[in-house]
């Protein structure tokens, strides 16, 4: 049994060591809001955040989460209303809205770090994370809305 | 008054007379919706449209949402002829119902096919509440208005809401008939922007995919499926992986044609990782069948022999063959496009729950009809029997079309005798796909004096979709493959255009626009190489083949959308205004232009492209005119827009599934790239203002991108494009 801290509530969780994050969310504790899209760390569809750091968790095994704080799309905000939720509703983001959990992740991690990101910070920190919808202009787009505090 | 009810209703069929939705309304009414009279019942005004008492309305979508926002667009439409006021608009996802006719989501039609019985069902609802609501006062229906909700008898300005009058509205009679808005008075269809229903659900990790679906008693399973297509099962060493923790059983799958092409063995557990982890260890002996040696190289060879020669000659007008053996100067050029991968962003899954007498289905399907029909039947169920409960899908692009992985489900499930979710793991998903064929075409032309073409002859090879599902033998296997090349709306006094087939054992399917995704690369890149042998402006050039009067012909719906040359010439123009055809380009910066007639809207697009010295091409913006009649709604269509340039992009920049040795080269998105962030071109839709029949843009966006972006690659270096993906080694500079 492995006791794990998510969305700032802790877990009880009985799988093996090396079950990946991504697997332990979705199956143990029922938190689908991450997504499988590679198993590879390719896509960023599983983006969640490990001490505020921005991590795929289908290549994370559980064993190395155990002292961390786990942030999935779920406690992105207590309300789900950070900005940048109010700003991908705003823009209409979301096509067919499944890699998008991980888009917001990356994002938020993303203006944690430079709240006012270039189009250059953009790509840098948003490029690992794949949209087959083809939604990166409007992603770009409500990361800037968000950055200057909402849609004018 | 419920016996009203029922009768009254039965008249609502003959309201919705285009067949497809408005059957559903009469039959299926709760006999006496919100009759109980409790305060809190709803009452209904027919399945796709609900009134309740707190003034919320409910719109029942019938068909899937994969990102092309039809549960949005669609309660739209309702809510239009409604006169709803759009906050109060809940939507949900019918299950399966024959009742709704088809369900079936592919072909971008889900607008075009409902937009009238959708209004009608809206207008009709509308009709009752304010029928109930002057009934009330004593007064004429004909003294009232609606607007967001309410509903005002003019002359005393007295005011009522739909929820007020709701239950005496589900009392009564449905009108026979009903007149629909005039275009001028809607103000929820063409709504600048209308914020999508599900994003709320989506940014909070809330929306329900097919992967999040969950049971209680729920195993979890992944196949594994024979590497080469056609392959079967000689042996299985399950010791190891019945040791797993967590695997329960082992079930070997039979392939059931082009319904289910992979035999497979699936492992059943209890988590996904646990079936993953036994897969591992699972040994499996395969026969490898008969396509074992096929390989990219083969087809290509195959496809080269077979488009030398005349093929059958599916379009023949004037006698291209003779003008162009006559003709001192012809334009030749052969052009090759390969097999495509959906590589939806959810891979494929579908939870199962078979018993001996059911069978229900949790499933991202685009056709939930023929899942249903498919599974059923192999399950020796009658239709009764089988219940189809359609999630969110993660993309479809035409993959989720096929029941395969729905009827793999269902087979487990039997054979598992529980509950189950089948998961596919990017690499199964990649490697069986039903893919965008792998096509050959050989163009030739002659010029008349004035630059026009006198004669065009294409030769078109490739493995048909059709001759996929329904054998070699089936007749006419050419009409999923001749989109945007055997329906030239150019004019050209002698034209030819010929299909013939290349065998080829890989499943093939429908992809995002289907056969005009290489077809059209291939016409409006020849057309770009015409223009320039003939001096002439690219634009100028394709604008004067168009002639003047509208084109009208052919069966269904082209004669209910007629091709016309006027609506194509203006988006052309658009196009090449807002994209600055005519204006000095910046330094190093190259346009290219294309468009393209499909799924009945018409498109052009002009790319802004660059070129490394290495020859990397690089887009920078890319700017679309679009004419799909009513635009109703509006920022959907231009994110259906923007999805299909960076669909179509992906493709020209890096798309190509590969065989050796019979077996997909390809895995996963390392070695089959999709477009990323930091090269995702700005994108700019221009949507042309009108009143026409709306058509669909999930599809028509991506056409007309890549002969656009390699028409500006040619205007950049000289060189063409005639094979993609484009190949950085074959247009470096000098």
């Amino acid at each position: 049994m492995t006791t794990i801290d998510v969305n700032g509530k802790p877990h009880t969780v009985g799988q093996a060591g090396e079950t990946p994050l991504l697997w332990v969310l979705r199956d143990g504790l029922g938190l689908t809001g991450t997504k499988f899209g590679c198993g590879m760390g390719l896509c960023g569809a599983c983006t969640v955040h490990l001490d505020g750091e921005p991590v795929r968790s289908c290549v994370t095994p559980l064993r190395e989460v155990k002292a961390k704080k786990i942030t999935t799309i779920e406690g992105l905000s207590p309300a789900g209303n950070h900005p940048l939720q109010m700003a991908w509703i705003a823009g209409n983001v979301p096509q067919c809205g499944y890699c998008q959990a991980g888009q917001l992740m990356s994002a938020a991690a993303l203006l944690r770090k430079h709240p006012n990101p270039s189009d250059e910070q953009i790509d840098e920190a948003m490029s690992g994370n794949l949209c087959r919808c083809g939604t990166y202009q409007r992603v770009r787009a409500a990361i800037h809305v968000a950055a200057s505090g909402g849609e004018k | 008054m419920s016996s009203v009810v029922k009768v009254t209703r039965r008249d609502f069929v003959k309201v919705s007379s285009a067949a497809s939705l408005g059957l559903i309304l009469a039959a299926e009414l709760p006999s006496v919706v919100g009759a109980e009279s409790s305060a809190t019942a709803a009452a209904p005004l027919g399945p796709f449209v609900q009134v309740s008492p707190d003034g919320q309305i409910t719109i029942w979508v019938h068909k899937s949402e994969m990102g092309q926002g039809v549960r949005t667009t669609l309660p739209m439409i309702v809510a239009e002829e409604l006169d709803a006021e759009w906050s109060r608009v809940r939507i949900r996802q019918s299950d399966l119902d024959s009742r709704f006719g088809s369900q079936g989501t592919g072909g971008s039609s889900s607008v075009r096919t409902t937009w009238m019985p959708l209004r009608k069902t809206g207008a009709t609802a509308r009709a009752m509440l304010v029928a109930a609501a002057a009934a009330g006062w004593s007064v004429e229906p004909a003294t009232c208005q609606t607007d967001a909700g309410m509903i005002t008898h003019v002359p005393t300005g007295r005011r009522v809401s739909y929820g007020e009058v709701a239950k005496v509205a589900a009392t009564l009679p449905v009108p026979a008939d009903v007149s629909v808005k005039a275009p001028a008075s809607f103000r929820i269809i063409g709504r600048k922007k209308v914020e999508r229903l599900d994003n709320i659900d989506i940014v909070r990790g809330r929306g329900r995919f097919g992967i999040d679906s969950h049971l209680a008693g729920m195993l979890y399973a992944v196949v594994l499926r024979s590497p080469v297509f056609g392959g079967t099962v000689v042996s299985v060493d399950d010791k190891k992986a019945r040791s797993v923790p967590g695997v329960r059983t082992i079930v070997r799958i039979e392939a059931r044609g082009s319904d289910l092409p992979w035999n497979g063995v699936a492992v059943v557990a209890t988590s996904t990782w646990a079936a993953m982890k036994g897969r591992d260890a699972l040994k499996v002996q395969w026969d490898e069948g008969t396509r074992a040696t096929e390989s990219s190289a083969s087809l290509s060879d195959l496809m080269a022999e077979i488009v030398s020669k005349p093929g059958r000659a599916i379009r023949h007008e004037g006698n291209a063959d003779d003008v162009l053996a006559a003709a001192a100067q012809r334009i030749e050029a052969t052009y090759e496009v390969p097999y495509l991968a959906h590589a939806t962003m959810e891979p494929m899954n579908c939870t199962a729950h078979a018993t001996p007498r059911s069978l229900e289905l949790w499933a991202p399907t685009q056709f939930a009809d023929w899942a249903a029909s498919t599974c059923g039947h192999a399950l020796g169920l009658s239709p009764e029997q089988v219940k189809v409960h359609v999630t969110l899908l993660g993309g479809g692009f035409g993959r989720r079309a096929n029941p395969d992985f729905a009827l793999e489900a269902s087979l487990i499930s039997k054979a598992a005798g529980a509950p189950v979710k089948v998961q596919w793991t990017r690499e199964d998903d990649m490697q069986h796909d039903f893919y965008r064929p792998a096509s050959m075409h050989k163009l030739t032309a002659a010029l008349g004096k004035d630059g026009k073409p006198v004669a065009w002859r294409h030769r078109l090879v490739s493995p048909s979709i059709d001759a996929y599902m329904h054998g070699t033998d089936a007749k006419n296997i050419q009409e999923s493959e001749m989109d945007g090349a055997g329906d030239l709306r150019q004019r050209i006094p002698n034209l030819r255009v010929d299909y013939a087939y290349a065998d080829s054992g890989v499943p093939r399917g429908w992809w995002r626009s289907v056969a005009n995704s290489g077809n059209t690369f291939v016409v409006q890149s020849f057309f770009d190489e015409l223009a320039h042998a003939a001096g002439k402006d690219p634009v100028a050039y394709q604008l004067a083949l168009l002639g003047d009067a509208p084109v009208a012909s052919g069966q269904g719906e082209a004669r209910d959308y007629p091709f016309n040359s006027g609506r194509m010439r203006r988006v052309i123009e658009l196009a090449a205004e807002k994209g600055g055809w005519s204006q000095a380009r910046a330094a190093g910066r190259f346009l290219g232009f294309a468009a393209e007639y499909s799924f009945l809207t018409y498109v052009a697009e002009i790319a802004e492209v660059s070129v490394a010295d290495d020859g990397t091409p690089r887009v920078h913006r890319v700017v679309a005119a679009v004419d799909c009649g009513t635009p109703v709604n509006p920022d959907g269509v231009a994110a259906q827009i923007e999805g299909g340039i960076n669909f179509g992009l992906t493709a020209a920049l890096k798309g190509r599934i590969s065989l050796n040795n019979g077996r997909v080269e390809q895995s996963n998105f390392h070695d089959y790239e999709l477009l990323r962030m930091n090269e995702a071109p700005k994108i700019e839709v221009h949507i042309v203002p009108s009143d026409e029949l709306p058509t669909g843009t999930g599809e028509p966006g991506l056409p007309p991108l890549a002969p656009a972006v390699c028409n500006a690659i040619f205007a950049a270096t000289g060189k063409r494009v005639r094979r993609l993906p484009i190949d950085a080694a074959d247009i470096r500079k000098g």
